[in-house]
């Protein structure tokens, strides 16, 4: 049984000299001002990310249901290029930002602007062929192959044009999409996949020229006599729990659990054989994550790809089972609530600063305790690790959700994340063969298959959670990922096989050496269920090491970060799911003047209140005395007229 | 892709009255019996003289040892292993007695000039049954129905990835027809269940009745044939293709002969994409030099 290979000090010896730019030159006066600066800037982050309860929101799309995967993709489409190289100089990534968008645009842009020339005659070219050489060709080829730089290393791959084969349509399987469909994925991306949001970055004119020359590589285009036929969805049925409970009926009977699940996270029994038609190993998609569905999230882009399929992937087409009177339209409206119904409401907002409250009562240290029912869920995006060799294209995991409790004593985080493996996982070793086919031998790394024998190597799930050694006073952390030479990180780690859980300080990544178990409190535990996994980690505020573990204590932002590992899609080491930094702030006790203080203000106000009305009441009865006294003295008094 | 019922109907009828007309029998009930097939597809086709018709015949060949046909697992459909009270095994090379193989596509692959052959109005059924497909190598001309029968009653989803045509993935979670046609020929298009990841079959979609899928012991005939020269082309899911030039006299039976090598697995099998056909030697020679196409 292969171990985690994280700890492995010779992997870590390529990054033990220093990193360009790490050394910042900055006098002492100057340091001081920025140190004094990134606190200030800090105070004013936290404060206002536990007043309002989210250090960051993003812009509210218009529609979330249908719009939202976009406004993700388009909110990193901006500056790809800077959030990723940002990340590469210590300290200054961006307050939480998260990577997800801005990783994953630094693949799909860097690599489609940077790697393919510029075209020479811009002006009179075509500005459909313009644009797809500027902005396309990099992952999906010149020739529209889907054979571009990029396109090896992601997973999906890019599409292929020239079988116009295209998964978001309007029209059956197998017909050619309008050009309204094609427009619709160069404006929206595909959320589940490499492929970015256009709709922000290209013209209307450049963005409409492109789904003309795409249709120039495939010649069934200008076969086709006619414009597709177009499936008309009609209204859907209204939203009623009876129709949600036969849209799950109809879930089992027409089996889309064999790849989707019984929870619907992808981890059905048929899920670890997919491919697409290129040959490529294809995951189903997580349907509690419908802000991942390619072709968006809402019922009405779920039914319409459930009558038309996805082509060029396994989803097929249901639409025969209504033809054929197995199943009547409504029923399969049904299905696609019963399917919207697994995602949430909204999709999860990414926050910077993860609030552990502070219980009274025990604190809960197994998953499924009931008292986290109560405790607020912070969303962590993850992405592949794409910056330190050997890099990770195609990571399993991507987001985790975060719960965080504390006693004044211990601090309790439960984790839950989808992974449709409990790895290892011998029904998945084919998946793990096909990735190491196609994923691994670029960048070397910890072996996934036996080199011999071709055999998956059993490797564990695993996950990580980073702390910096100290709080520190400003914005000054270590590097995000796992630290330097020079500023190593803390971490609590967990994996699946050999179950267990360790401390850890690591000084790079791949380069972390385990903390003595005995002087350790760190415990945790773990469920696996339904493709999902879910953990508690609790240790003591403070313990008897303070050189080598963090002291936590409240009141305090105290920088974390998240690492995962799928060892059934063989990640290992570097091969991982990255985040950037995060907070997380331990509430503190209320404090005794707390419950003085309203008291006082109460017995103030009581008070003066009491004065005023008593001097009023006097000043009433003197003038009444007056009065009386003047209408006894006078008769005739002009002003008593 | 698919037809109206309505429109397929009125097809049939008319081609029905026109076959009546001619004097023809019905269209052959099974529709893998490409001989038959081609016969009264033939004869519906007024292009071929029956008086000089001719016809190729044969026997496709396999040299050395076989590869052992692997069981296939279906423990994960207890439905379908029990229709396999023996196991199941996979269908890539099953070889006959006397080293005939079996489930090779032979059709005309050049000769038959501007001749044209109205598409026949039968179905080709592809049958799923016990998480095969029945036939495993099946021929269908440009715009005839396939029928594509689920009669396991579990879930299939057929995803069928032509290069030419245009390919569809629908799903069949219960016992259940669907139709499809394709528009042009093709040799060959893959068909795939991606629930069940073992079965797979192969179409070739050709504009003539001259095809045939070799028998158990690897036989083949090609009827009702006009006289002429001839490219026939083999193609085998494994071995790949094999090409030979025949030229057939009036009313002639001629014998020929492909043979390919068991330990000359094709690197790549060609699907799909136009074949370039190289140089044609004698029959005899055809068979050994135009092997596997690498």
């Amino acid at each position: 049984m292969r171990r985690l290979g994280l700890g492995r000090a010779r992997e870590g010896a390529r990054w033990r000299g220093g990193r360009p730019g790490e050394g910042r030159a900055l006098d002492g006066n100057g340091r001081e001002r920025e140190r004094e600066r990134e606190r200030l800037r800090l105070r004013e982050r936290v404060a206002h990310a536990l007043a309002h309860g989210n250090g960051r929101e993003r812009e509210r799309p218009r529609g979330w249901d249908r719009s939202h995967p976009r406004r993700r993709e388009q909110a990193g489409a901006r500056g790809p290029k800077t959030a990723a190289t940002r990340t590469r100089s210590r300290t200054t990534v961006a307050m939480g930002r998260p990577l997800a968008p801005a990783l994953a645009l630094a693949l799909a842009l860097a690599l489609a602007a940077l790697l393919t020339p510029a075209p020479a005659a811009a002006q009179d070219a075509d500005l459909g062929k313009v644009t797809y050489d500027r902005w396309c060709a990099g992952c999906h080829g010149a020739e529209g192959r889907g054979d571009g730089h990029a396109a090896a290393y992601m997973l999906p791959r890019p599409r292929n044009f020239t079988r116009a084969l295209y998964q978001v349509r309007s029209t059956p399987s197998g017909a050619l999409p309008t050009d309204a469909d094609i427009l619709r994925v160069i404006d929206e991306g595909m959320p589940g996949t490499a492929m970015p949001a256009w709709e922000e970055r290209l013209s209307q004119e450049e963005r409409e020229a492109l789904v003309g020359y795409l249709k120039t590589f495939s010649r069934f285009f200008a076969r086709a006599s006619a414009p597709p036929e177009v499936i008309e969805p009609g209204d859907p049925p209204a939203l009623t729990d009876e129709g949600v409970a036969e849209g799950r009926e109809f879930y089992e009977k027409i089996e889309c659990w064999k790849c989707h699940g019984q929870a619907g996270r992808g981890d059905g029994p048929s899920a670890p054989t997919q491919e697409d038609d290129e040959g490529q190993p294809i995951r189903p998609a997580d349907l509690t994550e419908n802000w991942h569905f390619n072709g968006g999230g809402s019922v009405e882009d779920i039914y319409m790809r459930l009558r038309t399929g996805l082509d060029g992937t396994p989803m097929p087409s249901f639409s025969d089972l209504i033809a054929s009177g197995f199943m009547t339209e409504e029923q399969l409206w049904h299905v696609a609530q019963y399917v919207r119904s697994l995602s949430p409401e909204e999709p999860p907002r990414v926050r910077d600063v993860i609030r552990a409250a502070r219980t009274e009562g025990a604190l809960p240290t197994t998953p499924d305790d009931s008292a986290w029912a109560a405790v607020e869920r912070y969303y962590i995006p993850l992405v592949g690790q794409i910056i330190t060799a050997p890099r990770w294209f195609s990571p399993t995991v991507d987001g985790v959700w975060v719960q965080a409790l504390h006693d004044d004593r211990a601090l309790a985080l439960r984790l839950v994340w989808h992974d449709p493996s409990r790895s290892p996982d011998p029904a998945w070793a084919s998946w793990q063969e096909r990735i190491a086919a196609v994923m691994e031998p670029k960048e070397g790394g910890p072996p996934m298959v036996d080199s011999v024998t071709g055999a998956a190597i059993p490797l564990p799930d695993a996950i990580a959670v980073q702390f910096p050694l100290t709080i520190p006073e400003g914005m000054e952390r270590p590097y995000f990922l796992m630290g330097d030479a020079r500023e190593p990180v803390y971490l609590w780690r967990w994996r699946s096989e050999p179950a267990g859980v360790e401390e850890a300080l690591a000084r790079g990544l791949g380069r972390i050496e385990p903390l003595p178990a005995s002087d350790g409190a760190l415990e945790g535990a773990a469920v696996f269920e339904d493709g999902e996994w879910r953990l508690v980690l609790h240790r003591p505020l403070a313990t008897p090491d303070t050189a080598n573990r963090l002291q936590f204590r409240t009141g305090r932002p105290i920088p974390l970060a998240f690492y995962a590992w799928d060892g059934s899609n063989g990640e290992a080491g570097t091969r991982a799911a990255i985040g950037s930094w995060y907070f997380l702030y331990l509430d503190e006790p209320t404090p005794k003047t707390v419950y003085a203080t309203p008291a006082v203000a109460i017995l103030l106000t009581a008070g003066l209140g009491m004065i005023f009305v008593v001097r009023a009441q006097r000043r009433e009865s003197q003038r009444q005395d007056e009065g009386q006294s003047r209408m006894n003295s006078s008769s005739s008094h002009p002003k008593e007229a | 892709m698919s037809k109206t019922s309505g429109s397929r109907i009125a097809l049939g009828t008319i081609v029905a009255i026109f076959m009546a007309a001619c004097g023809a029998g019905g269209p052959a009930d099974d529709a893998q019996t490409s001989e038959a097939a081609a016969q009264s597809d033939a004869a519906a086709a007024p292009v071929v003289d029956p008086a000089t018709a001719a016809t190729i015949t044969g026997r496709i060949a396999l040299e050395g040892t076989p590869p052992a046909r692997e069981p296939i697992d279906m423990s994960e459909e207890p439905t379908c292993a029990a229709k396999h009270p023996s196991g199941a095994t996979t269908q890539d090379v099953i070889v006959g007695e006397g080293g005939g193989l079996q489930n090779v596509f032979v059709y005309i692959k050049e000769g038959l000039g501007d001749r044209a052959f109205p598409a026949p109005s039968e179905p080709v059924v592809l049958n799923q049954d016990g998480c095969l497909y029945h036939p495993h190598i099946l021929g269908i001309q440009p715009g005839q129905t396939l029928t594509i029968r689920n009669s396991d009653g579990l879930l299939h989803n057929i995803s069928v990835a032509p290069t030419e045509n245009r390919g569809f993935n629908v799903s069949q979670p219960v016992n259940m027809e669907t139709e499809r046609s394709f528009d042009v020929p093709e040799v060959m298009i893959p068909v795939e269940c991606d629930v069940h990841g073992w079965m797979h079959a192969y179409i070739g979609v050709v504009d003539h009745p001259y095809y045939a899928v070799t028998a158990a012991d690897g036989s083949f005939t090609i009827p009702n044939l006009p006289p002429g020269d001839y490219v026939i082309e083999a193609w085998h899911e494994k071995y790949g293709v094999q090409t030979m030039n025949v030229t057939v006299g009036a009313s002639e039976t001629k014998q020929i002969q492909f043979t390919y090598d068991a330990g000359a697995v094709a690197a790549t099998v060609p699907l799909g994409a136009p074949l370039i056909v190289r140089g044609h030697g004698s029959a005899a020679h055809a068979a050994h030099a135009a092997t596997t196409l690498e």
